[in-house]
Order: structure tokens, then sequence, then C-alpha cells
């Protein structure tokens, strides 16, 4: 593992679409500095040859018939939306 | 005989077939003990006494006319606040979803009310089930029925101190790295983290997909058994459930008697053990050794790696996971925000606590443009290894023996420092790294009376083997008739 560039947090919250407040910004900045720093050991671990593991078990494609079947109704889908108008979810602006 | 809602599920289910209780005077009983004891505890976030009371009464109904469903019909049981239950808050603790009523069940619930069980009560747990202590829930803090100064462990700290203290009669958790085990432990109940794959997780909130399973919190091993035969087996909208054959796991507790072949992994006895815990421990290894069982060491060496592995990993997939949350379609949205980008930033800032960012933020960078081959994908090879221990010490042995936690139950505000937070869980994470099925049962109190839990990790899909061996522990130990006093 090549030496790891500090986390530079500002881009890493805008990645993550996150607002953090400059407490937080420097809170975190410490905190994830300790665990990236024990996180280095696993530079130590000779992995050559070795396949990655997404998953535990061997997951293959499961496909599924593509035959309709009842879904959600609109009101149900919608009881969560923070803001609805007309059997849609309303959201600001988009284009100016 | 001790009050109705401290006895097993398996006891209860015999006196309703018998008709000597009814599942209105249980469920009644259960709401009595809530009442009593959750102002201290608080295990729950919400509950809707009238629902349950509704559901009992229909299983009565059932049962006068012969319809009984089986052995979960009339029992009261509570589920983590992660797992959706039609027209019920799902909130994961989180602010985010402080409002969210579940539009659907998840199939575990619709496995349960199939069973006839009373659902009851959505139990409070991490953020997002992001925590090792029940702490990070936004709403309150749970305290562990022992001690109500100390946490009840976690993420799933609702499920067990709800159990411990009565307050259900068995419940349902989730596991990412620990987080139904740990908990078990800490308040001395049976805990059972299933193989990956076996029990559906279609409508459970999901945290870190490749790791996360759902499974029961029980007095004993053979009420664990119950709930677990009730909730496995194939799940078509859940496209990493397994096929499984689905035996009786109830029969198979007493059909299965060993002598078993058991693994002592040298790894998970190492400094940072309590001494209490250990010495517990070692007296369930002799114990396993007078019952004629062959007691071997044997090594994981990737153990040291599993940590580190585990936070890159589930960060990874909860910074993906957590995106859906962004203000739109569900969940909180800012009122504060200027524009549709920073409605975004800002529904996400105000929603997610302190640890659930933390999180999405190590998982970002280790999966940004430039990390991702040194952090992400070489954790994910260091997860092979990992797994591949485990699978060379299952040529030798059934089952492998450890402490379930590394030390007993702490207290509320103790840990503050994340990464000694995340060390609570070095013996629960490589489980849920190799998708193997765990559980912890009570194996003995400390000096200062914490409960204290033993872990037995099988081989992947023998859950009932692994019941077994936990079962013949059990039974000859009476740690599961002792209940806290509150």
């Amino acid at each position: 593992m090549s030496q790891p560039t500090e986390l530079n947090i500002d881009r890493v919250a805008k990645l993550a679409r996150l607002a953090l407040t400059p407490e937080e910004k420097a809170t975190f900045s410490a905190q994830l500095g300790s665990v990236l720093h024990h996180i280095e050991q696993l530079a130590k671990v000779d992995v050559t040859g070795v396949e990655p593991s997404a998953h535990a078990f061997a997951v293959h494609n499961v496909w599924q018939e593509d035959v309709a079947r009842p879904g959600l109704a609109v009101d149900q889908a919608l009881r969560n939306a923070p803001a609805q108008r007309d059997n849609m979810v309303a959201v600001p602006k988009v284009v100016e | 005989m001790s009050e109705l809602f401290f006895q097993p599920l398996a006891v209860l289910a015999g006196q309703l077939e018998a008709k000597t209780i009814s599942a209105v005077e249980l469920t009644q009983a259960v709401i009595a003990r809530k009442h009593a004891v959750d102002a201290r505890v608080r295990a729950f976030n919400s509950s809707d006494e009238g629902d349950a009371l509704a559901q009992a009464a229909a299983s009565d109904a059932r049962r006068a006319s012969g319809q009984a469903r089986g052995p979960l019909d009339g029992i009261p049981i509570g589920l983590k606040d992660v797992i959706a239950v039609k027209d019920q808050p799902l909130t994961a603790s989180s602010k985010m979803l402080a409002n969210f009523v579940s539009p659907y069940d998840a199939t575990v619930t619709t496995k349960l009310k199939a069973a006839g069980a009373v659902l009851y009560g959505r139990l409070n747990c991490d953020e997002f089930a992001m925590g090792s202590s029940t702490e990070n829930s936004a709403f309150h803090p749970t305290g562990n029925p022992w001690d109500v100064t100390r946490v009840p462990g976690g993420s799933s700290g609702g499920s067990a101190a709800a159990l411990a203290a009565g307050e259900a009669i068995a419940t349902l958790g989730s596991d990412t790295g620990g987080s139904i085990r740990q908990p078990a432990a800490l308040c001395g109940v049976v805990g059972l983290k299933p193989t990956y794959g076996l029990v559906s997780r279609y409508g459970l909130i999901a945290y870190a997909s490749s790791l996360d399973q759902i499974g029961p919190f029980a007095r004993t091993t053979e009420d664990a058994a119950l709930v677990l035969g009730a909730i496995a087996g194939h799940d078509e909208w859940d496209s990493t459930s397994y096929k499984a054959e689905i035996p009786d796991y109830r029969a198979e507790l007493s059909a299965r008697r060993g002598p078993w072949k058991l693994g002592i992994p040298k790894e998970y006895f190492g400094e940072g053990l309590d001494p209490e815990i250990g010495a517990a421990v070692e007296q369930a290894i002799t114990f396993y050794k007078a019952q004629g069982c062959e007691v071997r060491e044997v090594s994981l060496p990737h153990t040291q790696y599993c940590l580190d592995t585990y936070y890159i990993i589930a960060t990874a997939e909860a910074s993906s996971n957590l995106a859906r949350y962004d203000g739109i379609r569900y969940g909180h949205r800012s009122k504060n925000a200027k524009d549709i980008v920073d409605l975004y930033f800002q529904s996400r800032a105000e929603g997610f606590g302190a640890e659930v960012k933390r999180r999405i933020i190590l998982g970002t960078y280790v999966l940004s443009s430039g990390y991702y081959d040194a952090y992400y994908l070489r954790a994910q090879k260091v997860r092979t290894l990992i797994r591949q221990d485990f699978l060379k010490a299952y040529q030798e042995v059934d089952a492998l023996i450890t402490p379930t936690s590394p030390i007993p139950a702490f207290k509320l505000g103790e840990k503050s420092d994340p990464l000694a937070m995340y060390l609570c869980d070095i013996y629960t994470i490589g489980v849920n790294l190799a998708g193997l099925p765990a559980i912890s049962v009570p194996c003995g109190f400390t000096k200062s009376s914490l409960p204290i839990g033993l872990q037995l990790i099988g081989q992947p899909f023998q859950e009932a083997n692994l019941l077994a061996i936990a079962h013949t522990y059990e039974r000859a130990h009476d740690w599961s008739r002792k209940h806290p006093n509150l």
C-alpha cells in the first residue's frame, strides 16, 4: 500500500454530499486520522494472487421472471415524501 | 415459578397450547412490565399497545377455533427499529427517519405474522445500526437491565435489553459486526447471528449489505431455534438469499448429541480480554471436554486484521447505502437549503448523527479515486484470507469457542473515542466477514454481577449443529434462569 495522503475532509465531505461544521471537520479529521493509522497495518498482509471477496459466499447473477405484480399504491409510495403535489414528489426548482 | 414475562418462549407456547394462559393475558403482562421498567431501561423507541392487543385477541380466536399456527402463535416479539412493519414507525434511531412510517413489511415480519406472533415494540439501537453501545441512538441511550448506568451493548441494544428486562418474550436484531451477539452477552441472553443468506434482508434498513443479517434474541437456545425456524428460508426479494433446506431446529437440539470437535482460536484469548471473562470461557471449555468433546487449539492467523478490514468494507458499503437519504423522496428534508444541491448537503447534515457521519466520511474516502486499491480492494482481498482461515479450521473442528466480548458492560459515556468503541467488536467481526453463523450464550457473571457471554462459531448453514452445541452447555447450567432486579 502506498503511503496514503492525509484525509482531505473537504473533498471527501463534498463527495459524500455532507455539510460539516468547522468543529466537525476538526474532530472527524483527528478521529479518522487515528482510525486510518490503525488501518495502515493492512499494508503488511501479503495479498499477492488473492482474489477479492465481495461476499462471503460466491453469489452469481440471480434472475427472476419479468412479470408484472402489484406494487405500492401511489398514496403508499408517497406517504413519507417531505413534500408532494399532484401524486408526485415536490422538490426545489432544479433549472433556473 | 417466576413471572410470566420471564418465562421462556417454549414454556409459554406450551401454556398457550394447553390454554392455561391466553395470548391477551401474556401480552398484557408484557405491556405492564414495559410500563413498570422502561422508564429506566428505555429499550423502546415506540410501541402500539392497541395493535398488540388486537393481534393477541386474533391469536386467541384462532386457537379457540382450532386454527393455531404453531409455537409462536400469541407470543409477543419485539423488533429492532431497523426492521419494517407495515404502518408502524421505522426510524433506525435516526432523526433522518424520525417521522418515517413503513409502507410494507420486511420478509421476517411477514413470516412472524404468518406464524401468529404478536409484534410489539420498535426497539432502540445505535443510529443505522452503527455502534456497540446503543449510545448513538438519536433519541436516547438504553440502560443495561443488570445495571442501568451501564450500556446494553449494541447496536441491537434495545432488543437485548427489552428481552433481559422482561419487556418481550423474544426479539429480533441485526448483526453486521457483532450487533446481536455483543449485546446478548452484555445483557445475559442468547443471541444468534445466522449464516449470511439464511434469513432474508428484505425490509431491513441497509447498513453494510454484504455483512448484515437478521437474527433472534431469546432466553434459551430452544427459543432461539423456534424463532430462527420461523424467519429462515429463501426469499426472492433478497437476491443474496440462499436456497437452504430449513430443518426443524428445535427437534435437532435433542437429536444431535455430539460429541463434537471444538477449536479454540488462540488469537481470541490475547491482550485486552477481561480476566473474569477469560476464566468463565475456560470453564465452559472444561465442561465440553468433560462431555467427551475433543478440544484443540487452532489458529486464525489473520485475526489481527479483522477490525481494519471490517471498518473499510462496512463503511464503504454504508457510504453507498446511505446515499439514498437525500431529503427528496422520504426522510428529513432541510428547511435551510438555498438550492436543490444544497438540500442534499443540509438534509444529510441535519439528519445524521456524528457516528453515521464519521462512517460515511471514512467509507467515501476508502472508495474515492486514488485510494480504492490501497484500501477497499486490499480489504476485500484480506477478507478472502480471513474467510480461508475459518474454512481451514473447519477441516479439523465442528465449531469454535471464544469469548463474545472482551469486556463486560461498561458505563454509559465511558467510551468517547471511536477506536476504543470499535475494539468492543474484535471477537465478533471476523464471523461477519466470513459469513458464518455464531451464537452468544450466557456463561456466568463477573464479581460485580454483570453477565458474560460465550461465543460459539459454526460452519456455514450448520445452525442446527451450532444450536445443539450451545444447548448442551446451556442445559447443564442455570445462567439463563437468572434475571435482573429492576
